[in-house]
């Protein structure tokens, strides 16, 4: 096997891995410390990417557009959060997930009259463009690099975040403790509102990112929060820790998968049947993986320590 | 309490009675299936667009016909399609079935269209069974097998030299034709082959990488709508650009370009493609409706309008040839077989398996005028090709 | 309408109609209604399914869909490859055969995933079992033979001894035929003694196991009856739509029949059934009036789930019947 490729396939499974945690960071607090299951974390993604779209043309430049659109992110999430959300808390995750099921047809729809069916080509700035030879005959895209690196500042954030910080010490005994922090005479409600309109921002942040790539799309949401699920269910859900090693094992398997499957398929299978097959059972390993996982460790591979 | 029960029991009377009203002046009801909602609604929108400016343009008339369109949304699903197809043929009871913009969505339904005795217009997807062994009397096209466009492709490729080749395409039933008709004819060695998930897949590092990796001299790609533009903006942010030349069919159009030309992704201009029409081309119906088009819109129609506004003028054939008559399927049919309609494409003819057997041109992307882009004709690569399914089809 | 507070009266209201209705809407020229209520009454048959696990059993299975995609492929295939050749041993027009083969296969699905999604409890429950039904989603995309992402046309319709499914009429009759059934199956399985092991290790497993009860044999044997009888709807819908794809198990199919088991009402008779009655008429009356009927139809779900507890059964028979955490 070629080690070059092997490498630069290594760092694409490290980028959308990158880019599946901040999405599944932000689930996996909302549903650790809210005890809330939000499907429609995928349509805050989505949102994220429109925003940032539309006003790198109001702006002119797709950097400043995103520091723009996080907190338009935000307050997205912070509204959404004191409407329907907050409603929700107290019932079951059935519940939970029929309505969020719901908000996403309504986001979609409204998406979908907003913008348009077309979704929108974000140009980026020249310097972001290019690419960067890491070394001998390993180049990658610059623009890749930048999403790695701004996945590892989020992760190094929040990991300071949760650990280091009064409120990630509240966000760390809310998991743990719903009623203490309240007999801690702390304003639960507010609490509640600031983590979903955290994890509202990291969705959008990530919708953002992957915009200039595949450019903002009515739909996207979908298609990223049932991998983003999968990656806390495998982490564990509510641990940090746990959604970062399992979002970088599934960007790894998906990616590899997709480039040397259809390669191994060919020593067992026409090169035809090879080729169609390898796609579709690549996108069932990630299911593999979680079920094996859950077959064994059923809280996943770090749950926390108290629920 | 029991409002919500009644209401739902109310709301299925009144749907079912309001479907008993019948027209009361002579009518030709048209079911167009197409895409409106999701991402593929970016295609489905020019076409209905299309089918708007025809009847338009037709005074609303074929023959002493009022014309009523149904229009259908698929979802971008076989299953969904196939549902309102059967709405539109039972509940509405359609003259005529048109639109399908996806082979896989045409496949599911076509059985129900045909069954029932009626007319099948596919303004698009030309999936390989339908030119073939399931081809039908009742089925036309105005516009293309899936093959033939990369087999004019693998034709410029071969004249322009190319030896070697990586070939991205999704995995469905149009993206498999398309890669065979390239291998139909491309005489050159193709390094390697990927089949992507279909519609989800949009991120495509892995594929680029392992093209990049082949060594290959140009990469060849098929993706419609807006998998395209996701593409070809990561194939410039991969740097292949002079590295890995870009030949493409059905990414690159009208749909996209406004696109690109918002965001300034000057890569596109002078890429090539091919396909059996352009708004450039020069005949009366083309200038019309490419003027009206973009007097509606403010854009340039796709190829996807142009055989949406075909179809009707097709069916506009049918019915004058009817002799007042919609049940007098034959002299329809023999009227639409002789293609005698006014295409934009200019004129061509059917196929034993009412395929059309027409010319296929190298279209370049380039600024017109006004400095909107746009594609124009550089050459013709194939002239009156039939589709390589006719021998399969047992129709006369 | 004070007589439909009793819910018995509503089952034989709802069911009347269901056997009324569409008859007379087919001879009153509306064929288009009668394929609605067709399909109506087969997810109404999937949703009783759910309804035994999810609403008895309180196992929140998101991954329902693939036994009915299951049931479905297991009479597409034998009629595919009756009529292009290979795979002799399965190769059959035989409707009994297709469906003993879509009820098996579905328990059998079920047994081996059951053993494995039962270890796990809530949320962790709701997500294995889609990862579980998008395996076999992908698997179904990876058989090139059978069409792929494309799906597979279903020829000829399953061959059985008195009914000619291509009858519009018999199909119907058939399904709602196998609805009735369907639903005492489940009644009955909730009245006997095994219900009632059920629904106890649903409210409090810990004193039901003490009671000497092996409660993860009963769920797990609930599970299997529930898979199956998915399965059989499925082979129903296969000769139905006479199209199948992997994309009827996809994830949102499952999330659909949750809420026609939730909407209607979990834990009832009737409630699966008018769930998927008014899922069905209403989603049909929205997407005709406009393309962007997804906005009022989500709009409803989450007014449904923030307002309406105990599903229409305990609206209209004025239930308070309340579902905590």
């Amino acid at each position: 096997m070629d080690t070059t490729l092997l490498f630069i396939q290594t760092l694409n499974g490290i980028q959308l891995g990158l880019l599946l945690f901040l999405v599944a960071s932000g689930l996996t607090l909302v549903f650790g410390i809210l005890d809330f299951v939000n499907l429609a974390h995928g349509s805050l993604y989505m949102i994220g990417a429109f925003v940032a779209a539309s006003l790198t043309f109001v702006t002119g430049n797709f950097l400043i557009a995103m520091i723009l659109a996080l907190p338009v992110t935000a307050a997205v999430g912070y509204v959404i959060e004191r409407t329907i959300i907050r409603s929700l808390y107290e019932r079951d995750h059935l519940d939970q997930v029929l309505g969020t099921f719901g908000l996403i047809l309504v986001i979609d729809t409204l998406a979908h009259l907003i913008w348009g069916p077309e979704g929108i080509a974000v140009p980026l700035p020249d310097w972001l463009n290019g690419q960067v030879e890491l070394f001998t005959g390993v180049v990658v895209p610059t623009y890749r690099l930048l999403i790695i690196a701004t996945g590892l500042a989020v992760a190094a954030g929040l990991f300071w975040l949760v650990n280091y910080t009064r409120l990630g010490m509240l966000i760390r005994a809310g998991a743990s403790n719903r009623t203490m922090v309240s007999a801690l005479g702390i304003d639960i409600q507010m609490l509640f509102a600031l983590v979903f309109a955290l994890g509202a921002v990291l969705a959008g942040l990530a919708g953002m990112l992957v915009a200039p790539i595949t450019e903002a799309a009515i739909g996207m949401g979908g298609d990223i929060i049932i991998t983003a699920f999968v990656v806390i269910i495998i982490g564990g859900i509510g641990s940090m820790k746990g959604a970062f090693i399992a979002a970088l094992i599934v960007g790894l398997i998906d990616t590899l998968g997709r480039s040397f499957l259809d390669d191994l398929f060919k020593l067992v299978m026409s090169t035809e049947a090879a080729e169609s097959s390898a796609p579709a059972v690549s996108a069932m390993l990630v299911y593999i993986l979680m079920a094996l996982v859950l077959a064994f460790k059923p809280s996943g591979l770090f749950p926390p320590k108290v629920r | 309490m029991n409002k919500t029960f009644s209401a739902a029991l109310a709301a299925t009377l009144i749907a079912g009675l309001s479907g008993t009203a019948f027209a009361q002046t002579k009518e030709v009801k048209i079911g167009y299936v197409t895409t409106l909602t999701t991402g593929g609604a970016a295609i489905g929108k020019p076409m209905e667009t299309a089918v708007n400016l025809a009847v338009e343009h037709m005074g609303g008339k074929m023959g002493d016909f009022d014309i009523k369109v149904i229009f259908g949304d698929d979802g971008f699903k076989p299953e969904t399609g196939k549902q309102v197809t059967d709405k539109l043929v039972k509940q509405d009871n359609v003259d005529f079935v048109a639109g399908y913009i996806w082979s896989n969505v045409l496949l599911a339904s076509r059985k129900s269209v045909l069954d029932a005795g009626k007319f099948l217009i596919s303004s698009n997807a030309g999936p390989s069974p339908v030119a073939g062994k399931l081809c039908n009397e009742n089925f036309f096209s105005t516009s293309w097998q899936n093959d033939q466009n990369p087999m004019a492709m693998g034709e410029v490729l071969n004249q322009r030299g190319v030896k070697s080749l990586y070939v991205m395409s999704p995995n469905y039933a149009a993206g498999k034709n398309m890669v065979t008709g390239l291998e139909r004819t491309f005489k050159g060695e193709i390094l390697g082959k990927d089949f992507t998930k279909w519609p989800g897949q949009l991120d495509f590092s892995a594929e680029l990488a392992k093209a990049k990796a082949s060594g290959a001299e140009a990469i060849f790609v098929f993706y419609p709508g807006k998998a395209g533009g996701a593409f070809v903006q990561q194939y410039q942010q991969a740097g292949l650009k002079g590295v890995m030349d870009l030949y493409t069919v059905f990414t690159i159009d009208a749909v996209s370009l406004p696109r690109f030309q918002k965001a300034n992704f000057e890569g596109v201009l002078g890429s090539f493609q091919t396909m059996f029409w352009s708004p450039d081309m020069d005949n009366e119906q083309n200038k019309r409706f490419v003027a009206s088009y973009k007097e509606k819109t403010g854009q340039y129609p796709p190829h996807y309008a142009a055989q949406a506004y075909d179809t009707m003028y097709l069916i506009k054939s049918a019915v004058e040839a009817s002799g007042g008559d919609l049940k007098n399927m034959d002299a329809m049919r023999a009227a639409m077989k002789s293609a005698s309609f006014p295409s934009v494409r200019g004129e061509f003819t059917y196929g034993n398996n009412n395929m059309p057997i027409q010319n296929f041109y190298l279209r370049e992307v380039v600024k017109d005028d006004d400095g909107d882009w746009t594609t124009k004709i550089v050459s013709t690569v194939f002239e009156k090709h039939q589709d390589p399914y006719a021998a399969e089809c047992p129709l006369k | 309408m004070g007589t439909l507070r009793k819910k018995g009266t509503l089952t034989i209201v709802v069911m009347a109609a269901l056997a009324i209705l569409p008859p007379i809407l087919l001879w009153s020229g509306q064929a288009f209604y009668l394929d609605l209520a067709t399909r109506l009454v087969i997810l109404a048959i999937a949703a009783v399914s759910l309804n035994l696990i999810l609403g008895y059993g309180g196992m929140a299975s998101f991954g329902h869909a693939a036994f009915i995609g299951i049931g479905a492929y297991a009479v597409g295939i034998p009629v595919y490859h009756n009529t292009y050749g290979e795979f002799e041993i399965i190769a059959s027009y035989s409707g009994l055969f297709q469906i003993a083969l879509a009820v098996g296969i579905s328990a059998l699905f079920a047994l081996i995933t059951g053993m494995i999604c039962l270890r796990t409890k809530g949320v962790y429950f709701i997500m294995i079992t889609m990862a579980f039904a998008q395996m076999v989603f992908y698997l179904f995309v990876s058989l090139d033979i059978y069409g792929g992402d494309d799906g597979l046309v279903i020829d000829i319709r399953s061959e059985l001894p008195l009914v000619n499914l291509d009858s519009p009429l018999q199909l119907y009759l058939l399904a709602y035929g196998s609805l009735v059934v369907a639903m005492l199956i489940v009644r009955t399985i909730t009245r006997s003694q095994f219900g009632m092991v059920l629904q106890g290790a649903k409210g409090n497993n810990e004193r039901v196991v003490t009671l000497g009860y092996n409660t993860y044999a009963y769920r797990l044997t609930a599970y299997v009856i529930s898979g199956a009888m998915a399965g059989y709807a499925g082979a129903l819908l296969g000769n139905f739509t006479t199209f199948i794809s992997p994309e009827m198990m996809g994830w949102t199919r499952s999330g659909e029949l949750m809420f026609m088991v939730i909407l209607g009402g979990a834990a009832t008779t009737i409630g699966p059934v008018l769930g998927s009655l008014v899922f069905i008429v209403i989603e049909e009356v929205f997407s005709s009036f406009t393309i962007y009927w997804h906005l009022p139809f989500g709009i409803m779900l989450i007014i449904i789930v923030l307002y309406v507890r105990g599903g229409l059964v305990g609206l209209i028979t004025g239930g308070k019947k309340k579902r905590g955490k």
